[in-house]
C-alpha cells in the first residue's frame, strides 16, 4: 500500500568556484524522481541579489520554496536599506533559514556564489540543516561524490590550517573556470544518473553576470 | 465660546451626516507638500515637492517603491505613510510568493482603502493622516490612484495633492486629455511643471523635487519604477527653462488662483 | 510575514466526535485532525501537450477503488477561469476539494471585474504552493495536476503547461503524462512532438498515448475524454471509445514461450 513519504530526491548537482574577481556557478537542469526523469530543463538557480546566486539541489519542492522565501526576504532587505543584499549576508540568512527549519528541515543541498564587498570572489557550502563554510570552489548534490576530488585535485587550495591564513580563491583565470566547469559536469553525467540533460553556468564579476547553457548527456 | 461637540472621536456623528474627525484627517493631507500623479497609457509618473522642515534639516522621504510594478507618492503625516508603504509592500511581496505574479495596482489600492477604512469605525483608532497618489502598472495598463484617510479612492489620469495643490490640480485639468498618448519623457515633464506651480515662485530645482516613473516598453518588458536620477532630474528642467524663455513671456500663465493657506512649511509633514 | 496564507484554511479539520471510524484512508492524530494516510479512489494517467493554437489535454474517464474499476464516467479535466485546463490523477475526492478551491478563487478573480484575470501561470503557481503546504502539514492532497493554457500577455500570446505532484515538485513542459503515462507515453511524446502541431496532429498523437496507456495500464479504461484550450476559450469533448485490436498473438496466447512448471 501506498505510504505518505514527504521527500524526494529529484538530484541534480550543483557547483561554485571563486576567483579573485570572479565567480562561477553552475548546476545541472536535470530534474528526476527514482529511475524516470520528470523535466530536462528545470533550473536549480535562483539569482537571489545582483552578487549573489544560489544553486540547490535535492527536493525540488523543498528547494523553490527555500528559494522564494529567500528572494521575498531580500526584496525585503532592499526596501529596507535601500540597497542589495551583499553575498555573505545572504550567506549567514540562508543559514538562518536552514536551522530554523533544523527538525523539519529543507531537504536542500546549496552553493551560494558571488562577489563579497571587495569585489573578490566567494562560495559558501551548506548541509540541509545549515551549518557552513566559505570556500573557494564546492559541488554539492548527487555528483558531488564524483566531482569534489577533481576539483580538489585541479584548484589545489591551500590548506585552511596554514598560518596566516591564505586566500581560498582560485588561480584560475574565469575563463579556464569556466572550462573546468564545464569538464567536471561532462565527467560525472558519464556516471551519475541523475546528472545531465543540460549545464546552467552563471558567471558573475565587475561587469555584471552573465549565463550561458551548455549540452550535457541526456541518457 | 463655541465648541464643537461632535468632534472627539471618529465613531460620532455630527446631525449633519459628518464625521469630524475623519474631515480632520483629510484636512492633514492638504497641509503637507504636494505630490502630482499622471499617466499614460503605458507609464505612470509621481512626483513630490521636497520641503526640508528647517533650514539645517534634510527633507523627509515622499515616494516610495512598492514593488517592481508600482510605488507611492504621499502627502501629509509622513510617519503614517511610511506604515502604509510597508503594508502595501508586505501585500506585493504575499501576492508574488503565491501567485508568482504582481498584485494587480486595482486591488492593492482597494486593500489600502479598506484598511483606512477600519480606522473611521474604530473608537480607538486614528484614521491615517496621509493622502496616497498609488501609480502602478498591471494587464491593463497604467493606472493612478489617490487613496484619502476616509477610504475612499478613486481612479485618476493625473492628480495632484498636499499643499497648494489646486495650483497644481488647475495645470493638470487644461492638459489631461492628451496625456494617454504622452510619452515617458513628456509625462515627466509636465510632472515637473504641475509640481512648479505648487512651489509659488520658489525655483524648481532637482533638489526639491522627487520624480519616480514605471511603465511598459513597446515590447512588453517592464520598465521597474524608479525614482529618477538627479542629474537627469536637472537636465530636464534646464531643458524647460530654456524652451520657455525661447519665446520669451509669452502671456504669463494663469495660475496661482485659490490659494491654500499658510505659506511657511507644514507644521504636519515634519 | 503570512506566506501562502491563502491556502491556510484547512478543510480537513473538522471536529471530529469520536464517531468517525479511523483506520482506512484518514486517520486521527490528536483530537480534531485527521491526516490521509493513503488513497481510496484513484484517477490514472492524465497526457497533456501544447500544440499550435495552445494546448490539449486528455485522459479516461475511470477511477479505480483499488484494483476495482468504482467508477466509469468521472469528468477528471475540468476548466479553470477562462484560461486554463486541469487535470488530475491520484485521490478522487481530493481533486474535487481542489476544484472548489479554484472556484472560490477565480469567482473572487472575476469579481474584481478589473480587466485583470488569473492565467495558467498564476493557477499552476497557486496550486504548488497548496500542494507544497499540505505535505508540511503531514495532510497531503494525493494527486498529481497538469494545469494548461494560453493567456494573451503583454507579449503576445502565452501558451503555458505544467505540472505539481502530491509533495509540491513542480515544473514546466511543453508535454506532460502523468502516472503510468510518465513510463509509457513520455517516450512516445518525446519522439513524435512538434511545437507547431495542428490540432488534428495533436489529437492523433494523444490517442496513440492513450491506446498504449490502455493496453498496458490495467487501471485504464477505453473511455476517453479530450480538451482544448486556445485564446477562444476551453473546450471539453464528449467522451468516446478508440478502436483496439486484441488479436496479436501475444494476447491470444501470453504463456506461449515462457518456460516454467506450470
Amino acid at each position: 500500500m501506498a505510504r505518505f513519504e514527504a521527500y524526494e530526491n529529484n538530484g541534480g548537482t550543483c557547483v561554485a568556484v571563486a576567483g579573485a574577481d570572479y565567480c562561477v556557478v553552475a548546476a545541472d537542469t536535470r530534474l528526476s524522481v527514482g529511475y524516470s526523469i520528470l523535466s530536462r530543463d528545470s533550473s536549480k538557480i535562483a539569482h537571489l541579489a545582483d552578487k549573489c546566486v544560489l544553486a540547490s539541489s535535492g527536493f525540488q519542492g523543498d528547494v523553490k520554496a527555500l528559494q522564494r522565501n529567500l528572494a521575498a526576504k531580500e526584496l525585503l532587505y532592499e526596501h529596507n536599506h535601500n540597497k542589495k543584499m551583499s553575498c555573505p549576508a545572504m550567506a549567514q540568512l540562508l543559514s538562518n533559514t536552514l536551522y530554523y527549519k533544523r527538525f523539519f528541515p529543507y531537504y536542500a543541498f546549496n552553493v551560494l556564489g558571488g562577489l563579497d564587498s571587495e569585489g573578490k570572489g566567494c562560495v559558501f557550502t551548506y548541509d540541509a540543516v545549515g551549518s557552513y563554510e566559505r570556500t573557494g570552489y564546492s559541488a554539492q548534490g548527487t555528483g558531488a561524490a564524483l566531482m569534489m576530488p577533481v576539483l580538489d585535485n585541479q584548484l589545489k587550495s591551500p590548506s585552511p590550517l596554514l598560518l596566516p591564513a591564505r586566500d581560498a580563491v582560485t588561480p584560475l583565470s574565469q575563463s579556464d573556470a569556466v572550462d573546468l566547469v564545464k569538464d567536471v559536469f561532462a565527467s560525472a553525467t558519464e556516471r551519475d544518473i541523475y546528472t545531465g540533460d543540460k549545464l546552467e553556468i552563471v558567471v558573475i564579476n565587475s561587469a555584471g553576470s552573465h549565463r550561458e547553457f551548455i549540452e550535457l548527456r541526456k541518457d | 465660546m463655541f465648541r464643537n461637540q461632535y468632534d472627539t472621536d471618529v465613531t460620532t456623528w455630527s446631525p449633519a451626516g459628518r464625521l469630524f474627525q475623519v474631515e480632520y484627517a483629510m484636512e492633514a493631507v492638504k497641509q503637507g507638500s504636494a505630490c502630482v500623479g499622471l499617466r499614460s497609457r503605458t507609464h505612470a509618473v509621481l512626483a513630490a515637492a521636497n520641503k526640508a522642515a528647517s533650514e539645517l534639516s534634510s527633507h523627509q522621504r515622499k515616494v516610495f517603491r512598492v514593488a517592481d510594478h508600482a510605488g507611492v507618492a504621499l502627502a501629509g503625516l509622513t510617519a503614517d505613510g511610511r506604515v502604509l508603504s510597508r503594508f502595501l509592500r508586505s501585500e506585493c511581496i504575499n501576492h508574488a510568493f503565491v501567485y508568482d505574479a504582481p498584485l494587480p495596482v486595482s486591488r492593492l489600492a482597494l486593500r489600502l482603502a479598506d484598511k483606512a477604512q477600519v480606522c473611521t469605525q474604530r473608537s480607538w483608532k486614528r484614521p491615517y493622516g496621509v493622502g496616497l497618489l498609488v501609480a502602478g502598472l498591471d494587464e491593463s495598463g497604467a493606472h493612478l490612484y489617490y487613496n484619502c484617510p476616509s477610504g475612499n479612492y478613486f481612479e485618476y489620469q493625473a492628480f495632484a495633492i498636499g499643499s497648494r495643490s489646486q495650483a497644481a490640480k488647475t495645470f493638470l485639468e487644461r492638459r489631461f486629455e492628451g496625456y494617454n498618448d504622452y510619452t515617458p519623457e513628456q509625462l515627466i515633464k509636465d510632472a515637473l511643471s504641475a509640481i512648479k506651480e505648487t512651489l509659488q515662485g520658489e525655483k524648481l530645482t532637482s533638489s526639491n523635487c522627487t520624480v519616480a516613473i514605471v511603465g511598459r516598453k513597446d515590447d512588453g518588458t517592464v520598465e521597474p519604477f524608479e525614482m529618477i536620477d538627479v542629474k537627469r532630474i536637472q537636465e530636464i528642467i534646464d531643458s524647460m527653462e530654456a524652451a520657455e524663455e525661447a519665446p520669451a513671456a509669452e502671456a504669463e500663465s494663469s495660475s496661482m488662483q485659490e490659494e491654500d493657506k499658510g505659506t511657511d512649511a507644514a507644521p504636519m509633514d515634519i | 510575514m503570512r506566506f501562502g496564507s491563502d491556502s491556510d484554511q484547512d478543510p480537513w479539520q473538522q471536529p471530529m466526535d469520536g464517531s468517525h471510524a479511523s483506520g482506512s484512508k484518514a486517520v486521527a492524530d490528536g483530537p480534531g485532525t485527521q491526516r490521509t494516510q493513503y488513497p481510496y479512489v484513484t484517477g490514472s494517467s492524465i497526457i497533456a501537450l501544447k500544440y499550435k493554437d495552445g494546448v490539449i489535454m486528455a485522459s479516461d474517464t475511470g477511477a479505480s477503488y483499488g484494483s476495482t474499476l468504482r467508477y466509469k464516467s468521472v469528468e477528471r479535466i475540468k476548466a479553470v477561469g477562462k484560461h486554463s485546463l486541469i487535470g488530475a490523477s491520484g485521490e478522487f475526492s481530493d481533486f474535487q476539494e481542489i476544484l472548489r478551491y479554484l472556484d472560490e478563487l477565480t469567482l473572487s478573480d472575476h469579481m474584481w471585474d478589473d480587466g485583470n484575470s488569473l492565467g495558467p501561470k498564476e493557477v499552476h503557481s497557486y496550486l504548488t504552493r497548496v500542494m507544497y503546504n499540505r505535505r508540511n502539514k503531514f495532510d497531503p492532497l494525493w494527486n498529481s495536476l497538469v494545469i494548461g493554457g494560453v493567456k494573451k500577455g503583454p507579449k503576445g500570446e502565452e501558451k503555458y503547461l505544467g505540472m505539481v505532484n502530491m509533495i509540491g515538485t513542480h515544473f514546466e513542459e511543453n508535454h506532460i503524462a502523468t502516472g503510468f503515462g510518465n513510463h509509457m507515453a513520455i517516450p512516445i511524446l518525446r519522439t513524435e512532438w512538434r511545437e507547431d502541431m495542428t490540432f488534428e496532429e495533436a489529437v492523433k498523437l494523444v490517442e496513440k498515448c492513450l491506446l498504449v496507456l490502455l493496453y498496458r495500464d490495467r487501471s485504464s479504461i477505453n473511455k476517453f475524454q479530450i480538451a482544448k484550450i486556445t485564446t477562444e476559450g476551453a473546450t471539453i469533448y464528449p467522451p468516446y471509445s478508440l478502436k483496439t485490436y486484441w488479436g496479436f498473438a501475444a494476447f491470444e496466447n501470453p504463456a506461449q514461450g515462457a518456460v516454467g512448471s506450470w
